[in-house]
């Protein structure tokens, strides 16, 4: 394929497309990990919802 | 399911868990086609394969704008009904509607560098487009200013609708002030303008990019609503230590 005399700037344009997308993409995956973490961690410490205790322990 | 069961984030989170799979199966595929046809699609006969720019360039210009327009009715959901995932959507939506408008900021500019000679001038596209941004950075930043999420709620909502006043600026900006940037191709009244060999690429791409944006939203969304539980969750913890 042929870019003609402008390749630098349309290579250009899709490489920072490319980082982008990929940043908000690394963002919702880094987050979600992050987030699952605290919440499984917070739940090994007996801290939970009480919506989501047992019924033995809501008693 | 009724449209109000989603207003429950434990629903939310069940059903958005469901579809995610499905939405970015539908995005790659989406994104595969488009590269494709951006691939084969022929060179503009005056601009000739800078036009190419068009393809990525445009998507993430209406996605700027659309993304603001759901963040102004998630914060009319925020002020007027007071639904428990309106800001959530909203606070969700405004970094990758950020990271968008700058993505159409930057093309723009490597575009307008080949074909005006110029990066940037201070015309009332790129101008408008620049205080979108520039907005994009104000709502993220009142996010982190106030700590208690339904204060920040309603103070980004405020923000949010006072900001939607620049989305009709952005769009006739072409029409009403001389500009170096080209008037509306696509959505205009009459139809667009474009041949077919370039306007279903960019079609093409354009629903790929709008995939993309409700697989991410969704993901942000799900991670909001875990944040809110951790926090949540870190105040009774406090709460216990504190013997309250």
């Amino acid at each position: 394929m042929d870019l003609g005399p402008h390749a630098a700037f349309i290579v250009g344009a899709y490489a920072v497309a490319l980082l982008i997308v990929a940043a908000l993409i690394g963002w919702v995956l880094i987050d979600n990990r992050r987030q699952r973490q605290i919440l499984s961690d917070l739940e090994a410490k007996g801290i939970t919802r009480r919506s989501e205790r047992s019924p033995e322990r809501q008693s | 399911m009724p449209l109000i069961d989603l207003a429950n984030p434990s629903r939310f989170l069940a059903l958005s868990g469901r579809l995610l799979p499905w939405l970015s199966a539908a995005t790659l595929i989406a994104f595969a086609i488009g590269i494709v046809q951006v691939i084969g699609a022929p060179d503009d006969y005056q601009q000739g394969a800078t036009a190419k720019i068009m393809y990525i360039h445009v998507p993430s210009a209406w996605l700027s704008m659309f993304i603001w327009g759901t963040m102004s009715i998630a914060a009319l959901g925020t002020l007027v009904w007071r639904h428990p995932l309106a800001d959530v959507a909203a606070k969700a939506a405004a970094p990758i509607g950020a990271a968008l408008t700058l993505q159409c900021l930057v093309t723009g500019s490597l575009w307008g560098r080949p074909m005006w000679g110029t990066y940037w001038v201070w015309d009332g596209r790129l101008t408008s487009v620049l205080v979108l941004f520039l907005m994009y950075l104000g709502v993220l930043a009142l996010w982190r200013t106030i700590e208690e999420p339904a204060r920040a709620a309603r103070a980004v909502a405020v923000l949010t609708l006072v900001g939607a006043i620049n989305l009709p600026i952005i769009k006739f900006s072409v029409d009403w002030w001389s500009t170096l940037h080209q008037p509306s191709a696509v959505l205009r009244l009459g139809g667009p303008t474009i041949h077919p060999s370039i306007f279903v690429p960019l079609v093409v791409m354009a629903l790929a990019f709008f995939l993309l944006f409700l697989t991410l939203h969704l993901a942000a969304m799900r991670n909001e609503i875990m944040r809110r539980r951790v926090r949540t969750l870190m105040l009774m913890q406090a709460d216990a230590a504190a013997g309250r």
